[in-house]
């Protein structure tokens, strides 16, 4: 074209016409991700996908590796975000008005409903989700060297996943929310247990002061409403956010999944099915610390059974979201979150039971309210964190249950673990205990010997026995873990399904008196 | 500019410290300071000097044929009050396990959240409640009763 024709005005009306595609041109620079370079740019071009490495181990895309389980508690938290968010427009929070919103999202809100049973229901997934996550990076013994500091996130991820649960748990105001929160702030307030027997409650109030805080007033009230409500829908998801980004990040700082020492010839055969590791000269040094000095884990390492994470790894967790998206909207479909009556501070429901997965805690919490609510918890959770740094060995990292005699070791920890609760809860369930025997016993000894310490004693003189026996840290590990893991699902089971009004014992909830 | 540290005069003259490095470290120091006392002043806000909550001290008119050894539970009140020979007293309903509101029966009470068992006079008889249930105070007469919730009194204590 002959530049004195060309016009400001003709040049502008092209500009106009292309505008589109160099938007997308602007936004996308790396181009389709068709080779492995544009696959590259693909992933550490975008901001969110550069959590990821750009490319991914055959072995972590094995569905036996991980199963998925860190994916869908992930997937899980968007979707409690997305539809916690929704719900928002409508809820107030304000006892009585609370709970009026609570039926008007229920009965009056377009999807409303929907929205609710999906925000509990994704809740629950997520709650199983990071349990049984945490499980497999135990028995894979993903938390070993370079993996620790990941480890001791994750385990703050559990507390918090935990946390933001049981504060969802008080905002509808209604008789479930109301009681199981008032065992909660007692629950916080029992180191009172320890201080009265001891006379110094007076000076030492420390359980006072917890529940104090909690709940911003000496009843749980409008003060403990509005800071339950801003620990779940700000506080506590900020945190989670935070250290989910910092959970992803150190999986790839990390170098990637855990792998056993022979993932090369695991996976040979796999790696024939996918693109050859470059399909076109590498425009970049591919692995600039293959050749550096330095302590991160990919250094010194040589060629890897990779393959570009887009569209492997990516298509894969996306799959996983929609799974799991699936099942949310499958449970939530057919079945409704509770919504009891107005909640009223002088009648308890009876029983009164927190949500189930804190139903293990009440089983126990009803022998001792310190030890079952604070001390045998709190053991439990200092335990989990430091597993890291007690368990050194090098052996079967990366493998299920530590190699060949693991799963049969974890099979009869298991068998121990629910025999022994299920033992100590029938002999108290049929016989009592010492407080029913002998009517004038101090409370600290009550506190110190019960039911749920003395399934704990046994489970750690198990553990200490395998520990000897085997002359391995990780075989005493997976002996405590696996009891501890049975012992929660049995009181679990207990506190859900046996336990009835007084929190008496019932084969079925069908036998339960009228009251 | 850079800074090049002065001349010694002796040798006991403690090493000049760069510009640079002293109005670091200054930034450092007073960033610190200023966050632990912000930090403070915010573990000090969850706390109320006074928080609110119902008043605990009220009037109760006892029936003249409430029966020696039956519970009367004030309306909207979470007391029970006992009339026998000797007098009249109140004990508070709220479990001194986890805080549940007990129901009184013929035996005394039973808390519907775990199970504890308390007699008439408050005492533990079975269950994981840690202490008695509190006597509270109570004055008048006449039928007429004040209870004030906040103080307990000794176990025993009857007018």
């Amino acid at each position: 074209m002959d530049e004195a024709k060309r016009s400001a005005l003709n040049e502008f009306w092209i500009n106009l016409k292309t505008a589109p595609g160099q938007i997308y041109r602007a936004m996308f620079r790396g181009g389709a991700p068709v080779s492995d370079r544009t696959r590259s740019s693909f992933v550490f071009g975008n901001v969110f996908l550069h959590l990821h490495s750009v490319r991914t181990h055959l072995w972590s895309l094995k569905w036996s590796t991980t199963m998925g389980l860190g994916l869908i508690t992930t997937a899980a938290f968007l979707i409690t975000l997305v539809t916690g968010i929704l719900l928002m427009f409508y809820y107030k929070p304000y006892p009585d008005v609370a709970y009026q919103s609570i039926k008007d999202i229920h009965f009056i809100v377009p999807t409303g409903r929907f929205m609710r049973n999906i925000h509990r229901w994704a809740a629950n997934v997520m709650v199983v989700a990071v349990i049984l996550h945490m499980a497999r990076a135990f028995y894979t013994a993903s938390y070993r060297k370079p993996r620790e500091f990941n480890w001791f996130i994750g385990w703050g991820l559990l507390v918090t996943t935990l946390a933001l649960s049981f504060t969802g748990y008080l905002l509808p105001w209604d008789q479930l929310a109301y009681w199981a929160i008032t065992i909660g702030a007692n629950i916080a307030q029992s180191p009172r247990e320890i201080t009265d027997a001891m006379g110094i409650t007076e000076y030492f109030d420390i359980g006072g002061l917890q529940r104090e805080i909690l709940l911003g007033s000496e009843i749980v009230g409008e003060e403990s409403l509005i800071r339950f409500y801003l620990l779940h829908v700000m506080i506590l998801p900020l945190i989670l956010a935070m250290l989910m980004a910092v959970h992803f990040w150190r999986i790839r700082k990390d170098g990637g999944l855990a792998k056993p020492k022979n993932v090369d010839e695991l996976v040979a055969a796999d790696q024939k099915e996918h693109y050859p590791v470059f399909t076109e000269a590498p425009q970049k040094t591919y692995q600039l610390a293959a050749v550096v000095k330095g302590k991160t884990p990919a250094v010194g390492s040589g060629p890897e059974n990779t393959v570009p994470s887009m569209p492997h790894l990516f298509y894969a967790e996306l799959g996983v979201l929609m799974f799991t998206v699936l099942i949310c909207f499958i449970l939530a479909f057919v079945s409704d979150a509770p919504l009891k009556e107005l909640a009223n501070p002088l009648v308890p429901e009876n029983p009164a039971k927190a949500p189930w997965y804190f139903l293990g805690l009440q089983e126990i919490v009803s022998f001792s309210a310190f030890m079952g609510g604070i001390g045998i918890p709190m053991l439990c959770w200092i335990g989990l964190g430091l597993i890291p740094f007690l368990d050194k060995e090098t052996e079967g990292t990366g493998e299920w249950f530590g190699g060949p005699g693991g799963a049969k070791l974890v099979g009869w920890s298991a068998l121990y673990g629910f025999a022994t609760s299920i033992a100590v809860e029938a002999f108290a369930i049929r016989f009592g205990w010492l407080r029913e025997w002998f009517p004038d016993i101090p409370q600290l000894v009550i506190t110190f010997v019960n039911p749920g310490t003395v399934i704990t004693v046994l489970y750690a003189a198990f553990s200490i026995w395998v520990l000897r026996r085997f002359n391995s840290t990780r075989a005493g590990a997976l002996a405590l873990f696996t009891c501890f893991l049975a012992g929660f699902i049995v009181l679990t089971v207990i506190g859900t399904h046996f336990r009835g009004p007084n929190w008496d014992f019932f084969w079925s909830p069908s036998h339960w008196p009228g009251h | 500019m850079t800074t090049t540290p002065g001349e010694k005069q002796s040798r006991f003259d403690p090493e000049p410290m760069p510009r640079r490095d002293f109005l670091g470290l200054a930034a450092l120091g007073t960033m610190i300071a200023a966050f632990v006392v912000s930090l403070f002043g915010m573990l000090k806000l969850p706390k109320a000097a006074v928080s609110a909550s119902p008043s605990k001290k009220y009037k109760v008119l006892l029936p003249d044929a409430l029966p020696e050894g039956e519970a009367f539970i004030p309306p909207g009140r979470n007391v029970a009050i006992y009339r026998d020979g000797e007098g009249v007293y109140a004990l508070s309903t709220v479990c001194t396990h986890l805080g549940c509101i007990v129901k009184a029966n013929a035996k005394g009470f039973e808390c519907p959240c775990h199970g504890s068992g308390f007699a008439k006079d408050g005492v533990v008889t079975k269950g994981p409640a840690p202490t008695a249930l509190p006597w509270l105070k109570v004055t008048g007469g006449a039928g007429v009763y004040t209870i004030d919730e906040d103080s307990h009194v000794k176990a025993g204590t009857k007018v």
